[in-house]
């Protein structure tokens, strides 16, 4: 069953059309890669989806509705959850709270029940400290819960963005470069990682990745955008043996 | 012995018997002062002022300070809440056969002025930082000429006669119950998105908050705290115009917020309680009192150029004192910190793990 569909997106900049025609068929349970070269537009297609921009024309379909025309927080209400290529944490506020932030739309009370402190607050809030917490606890971070999300090393950081677009409770999950900055043996990690993050919360996981060993090595099916245009689409194999592909794009990764 | 010592204050400040006490004891106070005139009515006003601008100054240092904007409307809604309440006082409940409706006008003050406050939220989903500023300055110079032209209301000469009602018992219970509000609030999933506004607000959309409630909130509660304020404010001074509500009260509030520290309960109720004993020494009749001791050559000349002109001066000074707290220190007495007494135990704990004190907005500040 799919689980994301998107039709005939189109998106441009002023003059600049950074999307045309982009299609998309996500499954349940799927990984997905999109690759392309730099300004292919694939953060572009994240922002899309997730609602930071609204796409000029066609429709993005999460199971029966639409979220064209929703608010991000909407959108990510409906279990879609995503990273940064450049890390955006609240990076002046304490890891915990990064983490709790991103609860934010399941927390189940009023603000007259917050500003009277009432039961079901409390006992809400404690819900969300012990979730927060777990969620620390698996992405090792738990003994960092009063940091300043600054002062986390690089590394840290990376985790901690997806502890926190996972606190948001989704079933689709959006890596933007997730492998950005690390070398093959930290990579290697980051694929079982990824793995099991998804066996572990039932994600789909749909990712943008230059690195090809991380695409190559985990990706089911990889789609490759040139100039906002879908180029090739297909499994891992299929990809790596495409001409055009070759020449667009790995070819000149390779090269360089 | 320092070190006995301040374990002995860690254990203290640990009890969570410690702020209920404080409280107590203070409403003892608070009661008794007034009746057994334990102080003068001078120092008795000057603790009323202060109880008010705590009120001013903790409700602007939510949107000022956890929401990082620069709204300069503080003392519009003060003026909403002054002018509804008093109005109330005068003309429609029968105060004077029911003291016990004051409460009620005061209430309403709050409520009028909320409204309001949702007023100013609304351009807050579109703009922010300087342009969100310049909005909220029109708002201040659009409900000052609004009661200016207003004639059933006295216009510029405003309205006098006006009973006092403000207490001290009742200032302090305001203050604890209005205080006790913003920390529940800023310590709730809400706090914590208008925070995450501050920090990033495309993240903190995408991260699920839903950035114009938590705005129209924050804008709200702070609204409806200032109108209480300025209802208070007006039940003392027995007397308002709309020039008792123009950008100098902002200034005075903004001064409070921005030297006790951003995003800190605990820096504003010390910001406006250091600004309001500021604000009384330098009365020129204090000041002359304090350097009475000079020899008549030096202050005679002081006197005649400097000290009698204090209260323009003073207009001068305290603008300048925002601009030098603002570049030169710009964290405050207790900037992104608060007392421990006021961070909820649970979140203490959560956040306690493996570094128990960090700077960190949950850190704590070792002094009381
Ligand atoms: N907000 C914006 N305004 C104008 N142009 C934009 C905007 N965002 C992206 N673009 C342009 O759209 C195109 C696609 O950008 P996008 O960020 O999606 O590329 P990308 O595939 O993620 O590239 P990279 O690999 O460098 O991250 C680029 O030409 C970029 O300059
Ligand atoms: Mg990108």
């Amino acid at each position: 069953m799919a689980l994301l569909i998107a039709t005939k997106v189109r998106h441009h900049f002023g003059g600049l059309c950074a999307i045309n025609d982009f299609n998309l068929e996500l499954h349940q349970g799927e990984l997905m890669g999109i690759i392309g070269p730099n300004g292919a537009g694939k953060t572009t297609v994240f922002n899309l989806i997730t609602g930071v921009y609204r796409a000029s024309e066609g429709s993005i379909r999460l199971r029966e509705s639409e979220l064209v025309g929703m608010t991000p927080h909407q959108i990510t209400a409906r279990r879609i959850a995503r990273t940064f290529q450049n890390i955006r944490l609240f990076r002046d506020l304490s890891v915990l709270d990064n983490v709790r932030i991103a609860q934010y739309s399941k927390t189940r009370y009023s603000p007259l029940e917050a500003l009277l402190h009432l039961g079901r607050f409390r006992r809400e809030e404690q819900r969300i400290i012990e979730h927060s917490r777990d969620l620390l606890a698996i992405f090792k971070l738990e003994h960092l819960a009063g940091e300043t999300a600054r002062n986390l090393p690089y590394g840290s950081q990376r985790r901690l963005e997806i502890a926190r677009a996972l606190a948001t409770g989704p079933e689709l999950l959006l890596l933007d470069e997730p492998a950005a900055g690390m070398n093959p043996a930290e990579i290697d990690q980051l694929m079982d990682f990824i793995r099991w993050i998804r066996e572990q919360f039932q994600l789909t996981i749909l990712l943008i990745e230059h690195q090809m060993q991380l695409v190559m090595g985990i990706c089911e099916r990889i789609k490759v955008l040139d100039f906002g245009e879908t180029l090739a689409e297909g499994t891992p194999e299929a990809i790596r043996n495409d001409p055009w592909v070759m020449k667009a794009y790995l070819g000149a990764e390779a090269v360089g | 012995m320092r070190a006995t010592l301040g374990v002995f204050w860690d254990r203290l400040m640990e009890q969570r018997w410690l702020l209920p006490l404080l409280v107590a004891v203070g409403l003892a106070l608070a009661f008794a002062i007034p009746q057994f005139r334990l102080v003068n009515n001078y120092v008795q006003l000057v603790m009323i002022l202060a109880g008010i601008n705590i009120i001013l100054a903790t409700s602007l240092n939510l949107v000022n300070g956890y929401m990082g904007e620069f709204s300069l409307a503080h003392a519009g809604f003060m003026a909403v809440g002054a002018y509804t309440s008093v109005l109330l006082t005068l003309h429609v409940f029968p105060v004077a056969a029911y003291p016990g409706l004051f409460h009620l006008s005061v209430l309403a003050g709050g409520l009028v002025s909320a409204l309001l406050g949702l007023l100013v939220a609304i351009p807050s989903f579109k703009v922010r930082g300087d342009y969100l500023a310049i909005i909220t300055l029109a708002f201040l110079m659009i409900v000052k000429s609004a009661l200016e032209n207003i004639d059933v209301i006295g216009g510029p000469r405003g309205i006098s006669g006006i009973p006092r009602l403000t207490t001290l018992p009742l200032v302090f219970c305001w203050t604890v119950a209005l205080v006790w509000l913003l920390r529940n609030f800023v310590y709730s999933s809400f706090g914590r998105g208008v925070l995450a506004i501050r920090e990033d607000e495309i993240a903190s959309e995408l991260m699920s908050v839903d950035t114009k409630r938590v705005k129209v909130l924050a804008f709200m509660l702070s609204a409806f705290c200032a109108g209480i304020a300025g209802a208070l404010f007006a039940h003392l001074l027995q007397f308002i115009s709309p020039r008792v509500f123009d950008i100098v009260k902002t200034t005075e509030i903004l001064i409070m917020v921005y030297l006790g520290g951003i995003a800190s309960i605990g820096g504003s109720i010390i910001g406006a309680t250091l600004y309001t004993i500021l604000l009384e020494v330098l009365r020129p009749s204090t000041v002359a009192g304090l350097l009475s001791w000079l020899p008549a050559v030096v202050f005679d000349p002081l006197n005649e150029h400097f000290i009698r002109h204090l209260g323009v001066l003073r207009m001068i000074i305290m603008p300048l004192l925002l601009v030098l707290v603002m570049l030169y220190w710009p964290r405050g007495i207790m900037g992104m910190r608060d007392f421990r007494g006021f961070i909820p135990l649970r979140d203490r704990l959560a956040h306690r793990a493996a570094t128990p004190r960090g700077p960190t907005r949950n850190g704590t500040a070792d002094s009381h």
